[in-house]
Parts: C-alpha cells; structure tokens; sequence
C-alpha cells in the first residue's frame, strides 16, 4: 500500500536516520546473544561425553512429537492449552518477528511470496496467533500472579519464589503481542483515515483489528509517534528478550528441540558408568560417578539448561509427596543455578566444590525409588534417574553410603541376597510344594542339574521372604497348571542386582550379573519367566544376550488369548477390586493392559480405577535396597497409596510385583484399614481361581 | 600420629545361622561367611578420621592365617595406609593372653602413639585390649565412644555408661583403648575398593620374627581352658499376666513378694 505515515526505515530524527538505530540494535542484540550461547556452551564443552546419535530416525519422530506437537503438555490441561497457545503462536509468529527486524532497515520488506495472497493469509493468520497468545499470557499471569497454583511454590530452603521472573517474562511476550498489533494498527488506521486501501484483511475480533479501530479515533500526528514508538519497543523487548533467554529458566525456549532431539531411548536402564568404557574396562576407571559437577554428561548439563521449572516432577514425584527431602524439580534448578555461578557470564567464577555436601545432600539422592514418575511428566524429557545412578556411584566410591544399605549391600557381596540368608536355602520356598503338594521341581544348576525350556527367575524377596514364597509358589502352580516345562536355578541364582546397580554399587552389580547370566546361560533354558517386575527390568535391560524374558501376568494373559486357562467365577463377588500399576511393570516396560485383561477376564471380579493409574502410578514405596533404607518422611508412600485405593471405593488391592505386596500390606496395617482392604498379588488370585 | 588397630577376621553375626557341632567345642564353621569384627570397624574409620585430621598413618594388624589377609585388605580398601598379617602354627587356640602376648611383641616393633582394639569380638570376652594394655604398661580406657586429639601427648575420651550417661576423661598418649560401635559411621568399602587393594603386599611375622617362644603360646601354653559349648535349655518362655492395669500390677505383687523379690 502507498505510504501514509512514515514508515521506521525512514523516518529521521533532528536528521538522522532512525534506521541505524534499527541496525545497531539487532547487531548488538545478536553479538550478544552469540557470546552468551557460546559462554554456556562451555560446560557442555567440558562435561564427560555421551553418545546421543543413535537411531536419529526416531530421534527426529520425537522431535515431532514431543516438542512440536507438544505431546506431554495437555496431562495438565489447563497450563498445557496455555503453553499449547504460547509455543503455536510462537512459531507461527516466528515469521513475522524476522520480517519486523527487516523493516526496520528496508522500509515495506516482506518475506519472499509474502507479497501475494500467501502474505494475506499469514496476515490474518499472525493476528490470530498474537491474539490468542495474549489472551493466554494474561491467563497465565492472573494464573501465576493470583491463584499460585501449588506445584510452582519454592520451599524457604531452595531460595526465593519466582512468580516474578514468571510475570515478567509473561509481561514481556504481551508487550511484544501490543506492540505489534499498535505498530500494525497505526499504519492501517492512517490509510482507513484518508479512505485508502489497505489490502489487509483484518479478522473481526483480533487484537490487532480492536487496536486499528480504536486508533482510527487518534490524529495523524498520534498514528505516527505510535507507529515509530511501538515498533522501537517491540525492537527492544525482542532483542532484550533474545538475550535474556540463557539467562534462566526460559533457556528452553532455545534448547527444548535439542533436548528432546537426544533424549534417552532406553527407558529402564540405567546408562553405563562413562560412554565408550566397557564393562571389562570399569577396573580402570580412576574415579566412578558424578562427584564434580563436570562429571555429568553434557546431555545432563542441557538437562540443566532445558528445565522450565514447571514442578510438573515434583508434583508427581512420591518422594516428594511423602516429605523426603527430595524434590527433582530442585535438584534440576539447583545444579543450573551452580553451573551458572561457575560459569558466569562475566565475572569470577564461584565453585561450591563438590556437589554432595554443597547443593546436594545425601539423604535427597538416597531418597529416590527410581520409579521413573518424573522423567514420565517431564514435557522436555528431562532425565533423573540416570543423574541420580550417576550420584550414588559417585557417593559409593567415596565409601558414602547410609550404614542401613551397608548391611543389604555386604550380605549381597557375601551371600547373594540383601538377608545374608544362605545360599543353600534359596530354593527351600519350594519345599512345601514338593513336600506337602506333591510336584516335582526341577533345579538347573549345580551338580545334578536337570534341563527344562523355561527358567523361572525368582529373585532374592521370592526366595527367601516368608510372605513373598507365596505368590513364589502361586506363580508355580499356575506354571505347572498350564503345562510349562520349567525349573529354577536355586542356589546358584543370584540376586538379579536391579536396586544394586541403581543405589550405585556397579562393581557389585557387574558381579551379580556375571555369576546369573552363567548360571542361566549354562541351564540352556529358551525363555524365562519371573513374578518380579524388578528381575524383569534387570533381565531384560541390564542384562545382555539372555534368552527372552516375560512377567508373569504376560504370559497369563497369552494363556487367555489362546483359551487355555479357564477361570473360577469368585466366592466373593461384593469385593470391589483395584490393581495397582508397579513402576517396574508399568511405566518402565509399558505392561498395563495384560494384568487388566488377567484380572476382567475372572468372572464375578468387579474392577475400579484409581486417579493415578498406569503411567501415573504411584509408587508403593520402593523395591529392592529401597526396603532396607530409612529415610527422613513425614509418611509412608505405601499408607498414601493404600489410602488412595480406598478413596475410589475398593476393597482389594491386586498387586503384581512382590515389593509393591511387601509396602501395600504395610500400609493397611500401619492405615488401620485391616479388615477393611486387603491386598492381593495376581498370581495368587489366579492361582485361587485357575480351573486346574 | 602413629596408629594400629588390631583387627580379626570373625564369623558375620547377621549373614550366619550359628550352630553349636555335634561334639560341643565350637560352632559348627562349614558354611559360615566371615567379616571384620564390627567393634575393630568401628576403630579403623576412628583411626582414619583422626589421621585426616592430625595426619600420621594408621596400621591395621590381624593374627590369623591367609584368610585374614582379606579382612586386613578390606581395611586397607578403607584408607588403612598398612597392614601387617601374624601368622604361625604355633599362634593357634591361644586364649586371650596369648594373643595378647603375640600383640606385644608386634607393637614392640614398631612405634605406635595410640593402639585401638574393638571392645569386644566373637569370644565377648574383651579382654585383649586391657591385656595389651597391662603388658605395654600403657594407660587403658573400654568402651570409648568419642576421641578428640587435644595436643601431641593427649587425648579427650569419652565413654557411654549406664543410663546413657557420658563419662569424659583425659588420657596421655602412647596408650591404648577399646572401641564402642557407634562412635562414628564407617564408610562404605565397595567391590572396587576391595579390587585396587587386591595386590598389595602384606608383611607377615611368625613367632621366630616376633621373637616370643612357641611354648608360651597356643593351647599348651594358655591359662584358661575351654570345658564345654553348648546352647542352654530353652525355658518355658515368659508368664503373660492377664487383666487390667490394677489386676496385672497386683499379681505382679504377689509374684515378686513370693519369689522373694519385694519384703
């Protein structure tokens, strides 16, 4: 359109030019925003090394789904629609925003095609975004300002509350939002004045349509001072914006696609302890774990970078619930905060030194189940327990382990199990199955070892905990039921070692590892099968080169599909049954519906959800090691979830994981609710109803 | 400062069920795993606290066979800077003055500020200490809980007796002490620990090296025998009184008057 008022590219002031303004500005804006990117990449630079190229296929598809299709945002509706509208907006924005810094210079510059009705559309299109993003970002400030929503409150111990680095960054964006839709507006007020096309759709009801019609009302004079003044405030709040992106936690602005592009692949286990050393290779090793700060990997320091501190973890973390001292969203914010301090911008460096005992304490990394709930919400992917195996190798080797895990871990060492029970007696829980039922068992190890095709991995709990034996020996009496062929290893099996490798004690682990995965390959079993979600995990993502491995609520629910189990409808049918989804079955391996389908398929079984179900279980307290820790907490995680199961009205907890059993029966106890729910473990059920 | 710890290689209370042999001497030992004696673990992390502190060097010293090397390894896998193995034929089933004879002759040998042994280890006897002690004509305090280095030639001891009461006392240096568990958290000594240390030498001294006669040591030249070894007779277990607090306090009365308890 012909020009009406004087466009920023041209405009003088006292006879200078305001372009060069419009040129020094984006120079220095970007000269420093390059020198701040390249201040931050130096830890990276320095951090231990971590291979992230893999699989770059799927890779980019979870670039797609997780940062550009924003897929974890909506578990929390209202703040993902708002970060939804944000982002989308963002992007589609992204194109105006180079055009404005171009206009500055070059008076009417539009992108190439954007003269043509391409132009028109994104026109309406841009209107459209910058409206709704600032419908959002007042929401989300009256959100953050007025209501504080609970998961975004900062504890006394981690510093001061950042409402207001929120609010301003908001301010910040709809500034960017009113500035445009004035700079914009002004110019088309002034041709609508003098009656002039403007060639510009306006969409009813856009920011930018009220700001023109409104300023149809202003003098020439008035549409001029707004059209220049928006444009240098828009200029301004843009390039102030761009630096101060590094600055905190909007750093993820910029580093979000990058940290999702390498994010971990392998959920479940646990990265080795450094990238490019093998396990023979660990004995050389000088130093294991992360005592330093560089002793993260740079995807871990990104992790830092990349937090948005949007307590979405903490929120779900049970720890946290419970009152541990742990919150992840902290650990997160705390080991950003110590890289930035020191590696400052400017300035000296500020080095706390170690990390334990400086802005990490022992009990808040011993506090972790690993029950994978966090890395579960986190939308950017951030990683924790790999940090946390990290941590504790490190506290290992610096011999900082809780007296009440050097008990568990020395018996480990000497016996094979965390009880120092002997080996011997490892395969006694099957004694009164031999003795009193009549079965025959066969042993795959030792001296007169027998063969069979399947092994039935037990795990230390099974073997040796008086209460656990029984869903040991229900999950042996389904097997025989369905005809299987299969044997344990007895005293030659060790424990699995899950907890031990994730409590950091590697070598030990490696040790465990070696002697079971003999044992097993020397059975020459074709498949195995455990009760243990925790045996499961090792097995299958600890472990290498062992024969398939199942749960037993699978390979029940195989036996289903192809019609050769048949159940008992229940005595008790008033009962109202709920399962609890374990960390280990569920969200690290992603079996949620086969122990469902288990249980709808026992006639009479009335089944109810709980609100944190599936990938939002709540973890029962822990397994492994973790029974043997005491840490410092206000509650149980078992109490909390056993009171969560009565809340939805259930009567029977079903259980599939014999730690879950240990920590549920518990917390009936310790809840007062014995007689009133009661827990069961799904093979014990179907052992009760199976048609033998 | 110059510390040794004497340690032994005991049979692991919690990893253990414990049998008494068909023939009533000794524990049945086929099957048991052995540790460090909980009380010297507890001195060994002291000894190393106080170095780090202080500075100095702490040795750890074991009378046993090969087999103790591994506890003296674990040990030096601690941060224990050396070790030393007394091992003879001659050494064996010698009673608590014996192995206390056998600890002199060591310690005369190398030049010690202060000598920490565990209060007490499978035996329960805790004699060895005060035996050593006596013998290097040494002061001796049992059962400290607390150690604070005050200058070159003394320390401040603290000791927990009945009642949770705390006793402190000052004691001059060289001297000897026995080590309550509690008196700090000893840190973890993991596989990999265990490994680096695999194959460091440790010195062994035999009787001859020690210079002390085979004929005051072992069974022959002990002081105290070993009759018998035998688990007792299992009671009837305890009286359960029944009733309300008054009805429960009462027969209590009653009880304790007949038995002669109450006057």
């Amino acid at each position: 359109m012909e020009p009406v008022i004087i466009p920023p590219a041209s405009y003088t002031i006292l006879g200078i030019p305001l372009m060069l303004l419009f040129i020094i500005i984006p120079i220095i804006g970007i000269a420093l925003f390059t020198f701040i990117i390249a201040r931050r990449m130096q830890p990276l630079v320095k951090a231990a090394p971590d291979n992230r190229l893999d699989q770059l296929g799927l890779r980019l598809f979870n670039m797609l789904k997780f940062a550009v299709a924003q897929y974890k945002q909506p578990r929390y509706m209202l703040a993902g629609v708002l970060h939804i509208v944000i982002f989308a907006g963002f992007c589609i924005l992204s194109l105006r925003s180079i055009t404005l810094v171009i206009v500055g210079i070059k008076a009417g510059y539009t992108l190439p095609l954007f003269d043509t009705w391409i132009g028109t559309i994104y026109n309406v299109l841009k209107d459209i975004a910058a409206t709704a993003v600032l419908v959002a970002v007042v929401v989300a400030a009256i959100r953050r300002g007025i209501y504080k929503p609970e998961r975004y409150k900062v504890p006394e111990k981690y510093g001061k509350d950042h409402t207001a680095e929120a609010i301003f960054v908001l301010a910040m964006i709809g500034g960017l939002m009113i500035a445009d839709m004035f700079f914009e507006g002004s110019d088309l007020a002034a041709h609508m004045n003098k009656g002039l096309e403007t060639h510009y759709f306006l969409f009813p009801f856009t920011g930018t349509w009220f700001v023109t019609y409104a300023l149809t009302l202003c003098s020439d004079a008035t549409l001029q001072f707004f059209h220049i003044f928006f444009y240098t405030v828009h200029e301004l709040i843009f390039f102030s914006f761009l630096n101060f992106l590094p600055l905190g936690k909007h750093f993820h602005v910029i580093t979000s696609m990058f940290n999702v592009l390498f994010m971990k692949l392998n959920k479940g286990s646990v990265k080795p302890v450094k990238c490019g050393v093998s396990d023979d290779q660990l004995d050389d090793l000088e130093s294991f774990g992360v005592k330093e700060f560089e002793d993260f990997t740079w995807k871990h320091v990104l992790d830092f970078y990349s937090c948005a501190d949007c307590g979405r973890c903490a929120d779900q973390c049970p720890a946290n619930h419970v009152g541990r001292p742990l919150a992840p969203r902290f650990v997160t914010i705390k080991c950003r905060d110590f890289c930035f301090d020191k590696y400052p911008l400017i300035g000296a460096s500020v080095d706390k030194g170690p990390l334990i005992g400086s802005i990490l304490s022992e009990d808040e990394i011993w506090s972790c189940t690993t029950c994978g709930a966090c890395e579960e919400e986190c939308p950017l992917l951030i990683e924790y327990i790999d940090k946390f195996v990290d941590i504790r190798r490190g506290m290992v080797d610096e011999g900082m382990v809780p007296q009440s895990l050097q008990k568990p871990l020395n018996a480990l060492g000497k016996r094979g199990n965390p009880y120092g029970k002997m080996e011997k007696k490892r395969g006694d829980w099957t004694k009164p199955l031999i003795k009193d039922e009549g079965y025959e068992c066969k042993v795959l190890s030792g001296k007169k070892a027998d063969s069979a095709e399947i092994l039935f991995f037990a795990d230390s709990i099974t073997s040796y905990d008086d209460r656990i034996q029984e869903i040991g020996q229900s999950s042996f009496r389904i097997l025989k039921a369905c005809g299987i062929d299969f044997g344990i290893l007895g005293p030659a099996e060790k424990d699995s070692g899950h907890e031990v490798r994730r409590f950091g004690e590697e070598m030990l682990f490696q040790d465990l590892k070696e002697k079971n995965t003999k044992a097993i390959i020397d059975s020459g079993v074709k498949r195995i099968i455990t009760a243990d979600p925790h045996a499961l995990n090792a097995l299958k993502k600890d472990y290498a080169n062992l024969p398939p491995v199942e749960h037993v609520s699978e390979f029940l629910y195989k036996m289903i599909q192809e019609g050769k189990v048949e159940f008992n409808p229940l005595e008790n049918q008033s009962d109202i049954y709920v399962y609890h989804d374990p960390c280990y079955l569920g969200r690290h391996n992603l079996i949620y519906d086969p122990p469902r389908l288990v249980l709808d398929a026992i006639p009479g079984l009335k089944r109810v959800e709980m609100e944190r179900s599936r990938d939002r279980s709540f973890c029962c307290g822990g397994g492994g090691l973790m029974l043997f820790y005491e840490p410092v907490e206000e509650t149980r995680m078992g109490k909390e979830r056993v009171q969560m199961a009565a809340d939805v009205g259930a009567t029977v907890i079903v259980t599939a994981c014999p730690f879950c059993m240990v920590n549920i029966e518990d917390g009936i106890k310790t809840s007062g609710l014995e007689g009133k729910v009661s827990a069961i473990d799904l093979a014990e059920l179907v052992d009760q109803q199976l048609v033998k | 400062m110059e510390i040794l710890v004497c340690v032994k290689r005991v049979p692991d209370t919690s990893e253990n069920e414990i049998e008494v042999n068909s023939e009533g001497s000794d524990i049945e030992r086929d099957d048991l795993v052995y540790s460090i004696n909980e009380w010297d673990n507890y001195a060994v992390e002291e000894a190393i606290q106080i170095v780090d502190k202080v500075g100095g060097s702490v040795t750890v010293m074991a009378i046993g066979d090969e087999e103790s090397e591994e506890i003296i390894r674990r040990e030096m896998a601690m941060g224990a800077n050396n070790g030393i193995l007394l091992s003879d034929d001659a050494f064996e089933k010698s009673d608590g003055r014996g192995l206390a004879t056998i600890l002199k002759a060591a310690v005369d040998k190398g030049n010690y500020d202060l000598i920490l042994t565990g209060a007490q280890s499978d035996t329960g006897a805790a004699q060895t200490g005060a035996m050593l002690a006596a013998m290097l004509d040494q002061p001796f305090a049992s059962l400290v809980n607390l150690i604070e280095v005050k200058d070159d030639s003394t320390l401040k001891i603290g000791r927990e007796i009945d009642g949770g009461n705390q006793e402190m006392h000052e004691i001059k240096l060289p001297c000897v002490l026995s080590i309550q568990t509690g008196i700090n958290e000893p840190r973890y000594v993991g596989i990999r620990g265990i490994r680096k240390v695999a194959s460091v030498e440790i010195p062994t001294m035999g009787a001859s090296d020690l210079g002390i006669d085979p004929a005051t040591l072992g069974e022959s030249g002990a002081k105290t025998k070993t009759l018998d070894y035998f688990v007792p007779e299992i009671g009837e277990g305890a009286e359960m009184i029944e009733g309300d607090t008054d009805e429960v306090v009462e027969k209590l009365v009653e009880i304790l008057k007949s038995k002669g308890g109450i006057k």
